[in-house]
């Protein structure tokens, strides 16, 4: 096996080291009626590279990638043009083969990286500190109101109808052990009277902007609202790449930040891995899940970074520990940072630029179509069409012809002819004019 | 010096300046590199056009300020992050002794895979007739876990091993609730379990009660069935356990602890010593994290991704999160709303959006078509045979707390061999990275004293552990004969010397921030 160092002979001489005959002598703790015979395993023996790549190519042929069609879904990932660069310079063995970095002294390049990240996603989120990342954006967004409950003391978080369904039903999960989620309903284009929800017990209000159906929310008011009553506000962000062009959530009085990453620097990988923002003020970083890197100086007064505060985690406080996180999403945050760096300010503005011009452009193309009626006002890179058949089936049938046209509301717990579309800088006039025939052709 | 509980120094101890005084103030290959903030100009890594838009569809909250990052241009980037890259020890570079982590070889191959285009380019929530290929490989990896550890039922999406943990307890409490017994709320948790254990049984709204080691490194199995009563919600054990040692009552914890009405969670991480050779099914179990990103060996990238799925009992089966993967005439799909669940499932919510770590799937399985049934089981018994070759190599020079083995696929060993001779297991730890080594588990399981658990896994070769043999009896017998010099202090010779821990913790710098903003903050 090409994986294997060990010989036959090396096994043999270790053996004799250890001093047993034979290697199952090592499992002698094992109850014999639990040692299986190879033959109880119903699964195929070694193979080389050549068959592995064959059976696994076979199988990624039978899927539609987004960069082998016209394709327009969002709703929480997103299809962006990433830099050579950055796939190459995170697949360096030192990157890609080493551990969480508890090792501080050969290990500053991770904890470099991961200070850079904290830094860039303070300042886009408008923020005071930043963590090392969490899984994703859905377990961030938990994460986010398990520390409102904390903090506040109180138990009840009031969840946006415009919150991507996933995150809420996550945050429902686990969060929902710790007090009542009340989840407003849905009211896709236009913003549902939260504040009017938020009283004395409420802990915090979850509000993600651009929306699940791609609508640009304005937090400053409930923030306000939230603030009168003691309670945080939680912004959720899916798209990262509209705060290029948008308002900060900390600019309009967010508490807490949790955002999805995986738009700066990482692929769709049909859902995973996924890089979790998470952002807050200073005043409740001892509330704060997650790794930290901090700076300070080594033994000969030279700067360098170390993983600090972790008092708040799992492997020195246990059970009561802020979070059970130990893994994060390390490689992901490489990506982000990678990425973020090459854009620096005036690329991440015209990423923003690029992707809301295209969006714009394609929302007006469409909405001109018979059957079609756009309902999000104000968008970023992704808006909500109302059709005149069933989105379900439209979508179904597009790809069969090759067009991923979207994503059915549908899917998202939302009405049935209701089409959530999202063009990035990445779709181009040929891919907007393929979907524009296919829609054309399927409504009429 | 001063110790936290993990025994990582707090403070620099007693430094000394080594090495030679450079105009440039690099070291040969060692450069020191500024943060990109400090590096940034007016430079532009990427060209995209300049589009101007109007502000009319934004909602009145174009972005007033600048965001503040700095711009640099390709070149540039690249340069600040291969010099970074050259700062870490990685398990490419060199053996990666790390207990309960399991750094093994990363097969490029599995690389590769991953970022084919119908793998890392597929959108998550592209039509199920656009993913038959991603759904087949899913299944396929199921099939692969759930027949590796003799469980009917998989649940797919935890995105690491506390997330599986967290996982499987829910599991565990909504079959509670259902049975109409949810005032179980307490977990038997060992006191050499991993600290997820115990902070994930808090965080699922249970409580831990503590279950003591026996002097042979082995959970008290009395102790553990003497707590065992109608308020217990399930045992949490970690098997092999934290010490690397196989549980040998562990059927009979099993059966003690659904005899007292009680599920048993088994921590997976351990998972790689005995793949191919033991079904966990077959010990009783009832729930179990498999670390992809451990057994199946996905890249740690330095501290994740990694992937938890959790293999589920035919009585916790029912209750598996959202979404479920099925498979009918039509071919597979995905169930994503609690509605659309087939007859007698009971979801019990959902763990994160979409459905789990894909790029971690097509790794693994990658892994497990390479290596296939028999591979797995060799790769078992080579991390196996590698533990107790270094045991058997290092016990008369180190001291082994628990005798002369055997060990499954880690070697513990504890400080006592180190008594009187002013080196801590701290000390000799960082002295290893002198020597090109990066350091083993230390303070690790806290069950012993001044730990050091050391996992070799399969990916070494003979002479690679004669080599890490050597050097640790070295510095053992160099300790034990009073010669302490390179301990005291260590590293010197790595990018950096030991770091002020305690600095970082009382003065928390955790972004950088403009020159006029950090003399305000100081």
């Amino acid at each position: 096996m090409r994986y294997h160092p060990l010989t036959a002979q090396d096994r043999r001489d270790m053996l004799a080291k250890i001093g047993v005959p034979n290697v199952d002598v090592l499992f002698r703790d094992v109850p014999k009626e639990a040692l299986a015979p190879l033959a109880a395993f119903d699964l195929p023996n070694t193979q080389g590279e050549l068959e592995v790549d064959r059976a696994l190519s076979k199988l990624a042929a039978r899927n539609i990638a987004s960069g082998n069609a016209p394709s327009f879904c969002g709703a929480g990932a997103y299809k962006h043009h990433i830099p050579s660069a950055v796939d190459h310079l995170i697949q360096r063995s030192e990157f890609l083969t080493s551990y969480t970095p508890y090792q501080p002294e050969i290990a500053q390049g991770t904890l470099q990286y991961l200070f850079e990240f904290q830094t860039q996603v303070a300042l886009l989120t408008g923020m005071e500190v930043a963590n090392a990342s969490l899984y994703d954006g859905s377990t961030a967004t938990a994460e986010a109101v398990m520390m409102a409950q904390r903090v506040t003391k109180r138990g009840k978080a009031i969840l946006s109808g415009g919150l991507h369904p996933h995150y809420a039903e996550t945050v429902e999960t686990v969060a929902g052990l710790f007090g009542e989620m009340q989840r407003a309903p849905a009211t896709p284009g236009s913003a549902e009277d939260i504040v009017a929800l938020i009283d004395e017990e409420t802990a915090c209000v979850v509000v993600q902007s651009p929306d699940v159906y791609g609508l640009i929310r304005s937090l400053k008011p409930i923030a306000d609202a939230a603030h009168a009553k003691g309670a945080l506000l939680i912004a959720v962000v899916t798209e990262i790449i509209s705060l290029g062009l948008l308002e900060s959530p900390g600019a309009q009085g967010a508490d807490i930040v949790a955002a999805e990453g995986q738009s700066i620097g990482n692929g769709l990988n049909f859902g995973g891995p996924y890089v979790g923002l998470f952002a807050t003020r200073e005043k409740f970083l001892r509330q704060m899940p997650g790794r930290l890197t901090g700076e300070t100086v080594d033994a000969e007064g030279r700067r360098g970074f170390v993983l600090t505060l972790s008092t708040r985690e799992q492997h020195i406080r246990r059970e009561k520990a802020t979070s059970n996180i130990c893994t994060n999403s390390g490689l992901c945050t490489l990506a982000f940072t990678i990425h973020m760096t090459l854009l620096g300010e005036e690329g991440l503005s015209r990423l923003a630029r690029l992707n809301h011009a295209k969006a714009s452009a394609l929302a007006d193309r469409l909405s001109k179509l018979k059957g079609v009626e756009l309902i999000t006002p104000a968008f970023f890179n992704e808006f909500t069409l109302r059709l005149c058949k069933s989105a379900d089936n439209v979508v179904d049938a597009l790809a069969v012809h090759g067009i991923l046209a979207g994503v059915p509301a549908s899917r998202l717990g939302g009405a049935d002819d209701l089409l959530v579309v999202a063009a990035t800088e990445t779709a181009t006039d040929e891919d907007f004019a393929a979907l524009e025939a296919g829609l054309k052709e399927q409504l009429s | 010096m001063s110790l936290n509980n993990q025994g990582r120094s707090t403070s620099p101890g007693n430094a000394r300046t080594t090495g030679l005084a450079t105009i440039s103030g690099d070291h040969g290959l060692d450069h020191e590199e500024k943060l990109i903030f400090e590096l940034g100009h007016g430079a532009i890594g990427v060209d995209l056009p300049d589009v101007k838009v109007p502000d009319d569809r934004l909602g009145g909250l174009c972005r007033k300020k600048a965001v503040g990052l700095p711009g640099l241009s390709e070149p540039e980037a690249v340069r600040h992050y291969v010099r970074l890259s050259r700062k870490n020890y990685a398990i490419d570079a060199g053996l990666y002794p790390l207990g309960s982590c399991t750094m093994k070889h990363n097969p490029r191959l599995n690389e590769k895979m991953a970022r084919l285009p119908g793998f890392g380019d597929l959108h998550p929530l592209a039509p199920a007739v656009a993913t038959q290929g991603a759904l087949a490989l899913i299944a396929e990896l199921m099939r692969w876990l759930t027949t590796l550890t003799g469980m009917p039922a998989v649940a797919m999406s935890p995105k690491a091993g506390a997330h599986g943990e967290l996982c499987g307890l829910l599991a565990i409490r909504a079959a509670l609730e259902t049975r109409g017994e949810g005032h179980r709320k307490r977990i038997l948790v060992p006191e050499s379990a991993h600290g997820t254990n115990p902070a994930t049984a808090a965080f699922a709204g249970f409580t831990v009660d503590e279950v003591p080691a026996k002097p042979d490194g082995h959970v008290d199995a009395d102790a553990l069935e003497a707590k065992l009563g109608p308020d217990v919600a399930a045992i949490m054990l970690t098997n092999p356990n934290t010490c690397g040692l196989f549980e040998p009552r562990v059927k009979e914890m099993a059966d003690a602890v659904h005899a007292a009405g009680g599920y048993f969670y088994c921590d997976g991480a351990n998972f790689n010593a005995i793949a191919g050779k033991v079904r966990p099914g077959d010990l009783g179990i009832d729930a179990m994290h498999i670390n992809l990103h451990k057994t199946f060996s996905t890249p740690h990238g330095g501290g994740g991704p990694g992937a938890g799925p959790v293999v589920l009992s035919e009585r916790l089966a029912p209750f598996a999160p959202l979404p479920l993967l099925l498979h009918d005439a039509s071919g597979f799909r995905l169930v994503e709303h609690p509605e659309e669940a087939p007859a007698g499932a009971k979801p019990f919510g959902r763990m994160c959006a979409f459905h789990g770590q894909m790029g971690m799937f097509s790794r693994s399985l990658s892994y497990m078509l390479s290596h296939g049934r028999d591979g797995v089981r060799q790769a078992s018994e080579d991390a196996v045979l590698s533990a107790n070759y270094i045991l058997a190599s290092l016990k008369d020079v180190m001291s082994a707390p628990f005798g002369d083995g055997p060990c499954m696929h880690e070697a513990l060993f504890d400080d006592s061999f180190l008594e009187g001779t002013g080196v801590t297991t701290l000390d000799y730890a960082k002295a290893m990275i002198d020597e090109g080594y990066h350091p083993m588990t230390m303070y690790f399981p806290l069950v012993v004293h001044g730990a050091m658990l050391i996992e070799p896994t399969e990916s070494e070769s003979k002479e690679s552990l004669d080599r890490f043999i050597h050097v640790l009896r070295e510095l053992a017998l160099e300790a034990k004969a009073g010669k302490t010099e390179r301990f005291g202090g260590a590293p010197r010779l790595a990018p950096r010397r030991r770091l002020d821990e305690t600095l970082a913790a009382r003065k928390p710098v955790l972004r950088w921030k403009p020159a006029p903003l950090r003399d305000a903050a100081e």
